[in-house]
């Protein structure tokens, strides 16, 4: 690490540190949402703490809040957990870790981490950008889960406050980055009818599976030759 | 329950980051591997939105929630931070359950 200037170094951890608390700050909607769809304040901390993917998470409390049973969320919030084993794919050789460190770093493998580490042009500001936002956002998402969950519990009927709104809302959040290809707003588009479609014949929580085969149906019959536009990861 | 699923889907979601970083990079080398990863995300959270958003139990509805995503598409157009986007869409449908209570 001792090649990389120290002016380098400091504009990293400052942007890093900028994304860490701009992400941090969100674990709020979350804790938030999930107590509203019935998890209690230690689940929502437990969520944050051991599965640490935004998206994962609210989906398995989305799952949750539209009746569905457990085992739908878990498997709905695994599919969207591939994502990071694409990040870990790149971002291995780039960070180089060995031995220890990859396991424990391993954890810091989300969106924003992989956002402002991938693109650097050495191994060691790749590995000051993957450090500095992982455990930023880690200490300030886990923090805000906590403030955003116990507020909600004080707040009564999550309905009169439009919180099942806020579910949708997050959600095309989410996505919203990814619609720039306009091969991914087609299947969007399919996804979201083809889960409206399952609705009125299926229970809570299986539509959205139904809707990750799509994914993989149109991933098969894509031709390899459409490649896609680079896009940011969130 | 659902402690089992979150526990479950909690080291899972670790176990794939640790399997991101430990796999040989040609995995992702396979076109295939790639389409599908990528797109993955994009059905299941459209899929998340219409689910959300539109239903209630079995049914398909309309109420206040669709007002609720019709302003976050306007704030995201606008290229607000995400929680603005959040705060917009609950914000739009608490209110319109204020001025017509039942929505």
């Amino acid at each position: 690490m001792s090649t990389l200037a120290s002016t380098e170094r400091r504009a990293i951890i400052r942007d890093s540190l900028g994304v860490g608390i701009a992400t941090g700050l969100y674990g709020t909607s979350f804790g938030a949402i999930s107590v509203a769809a019935g998890l209690s304040v230690v689940q929502t901390c437990v969520l944050s703490l051991v599965m640490f993917t935004g998206a994962s998470q609210f989906a398995f409390v989305g799952v949750a809040a539209s009746g569905g049973a457990p085992l739908s969320g878990a498997l709905t919030a695994l599919m969207l957990g591939t994502r990071n084993t694409l990040y870990g794919l790149k971002l291995g050789p780039t960070l180089g870790f060995r031995g220890w460190r990859r396991p424990t770093t391993a954890h810091l493998v989300i969106d924003e981490s992989t956002a402002m580490s991938v693109t650097r042009d050495s191994g060691a500001a790749a590995r000051v950008g993957f450090l500095t936002t992982g455990l930023s956002v880690f200490a300030l998402w886990n923090l805000f889960t906590l403030i955003g969950a116990v507020a909600g519990n004080q707040l009564g009927d999550p309905r009169r406050y439009g919180l099942d709104a806020a579910v949708g809302g997050a959600f095309l959040a989410l996505l919203w980055p990814r619609l720039a290809n306009p091969r991914n707003r087609i299947i969007a588009l399919c996804a979201a009818a083809v889960a409206l479609g399952v609705v009125p014949i299926t229970t809570a929580g299986v539509p959205v599976l139904v809707a990750g085969g799509v994914a993989l149906l149109a991933g098969l019959l894509t031709p390899p030759a459409t490649k896609t536009t680079e896009q940011s990861p969130r | 329950m659902t402690w089992w699923a979150i526990i479950g889907a909690g080291i899972g979601c670790y176990l794939l980051k640790l399997a991101g970083l430990s796999l040989p990079a040609r995995v992702l080398e396979h076109p295939l591997v790639e389409r599908v990863a990528d797109l993955i995300p994009v059905a299941l959270l459209a899929a998340l939105v219409a689910v959300q958003v539109f239903t209630n139990g079995t049914a398909l509805t309309i109420d206040a929630r669709a007002a609720g995503l019709a302003a976050a598409v306007v704030a995201l157009a606008l290229r607000a931070p995400f929680l603005v986007v959040v705060f917009v869409a609950a914000a739009t449908a608490g209110l319109l359950r204020l001025a017509f209570p039942g929505w």
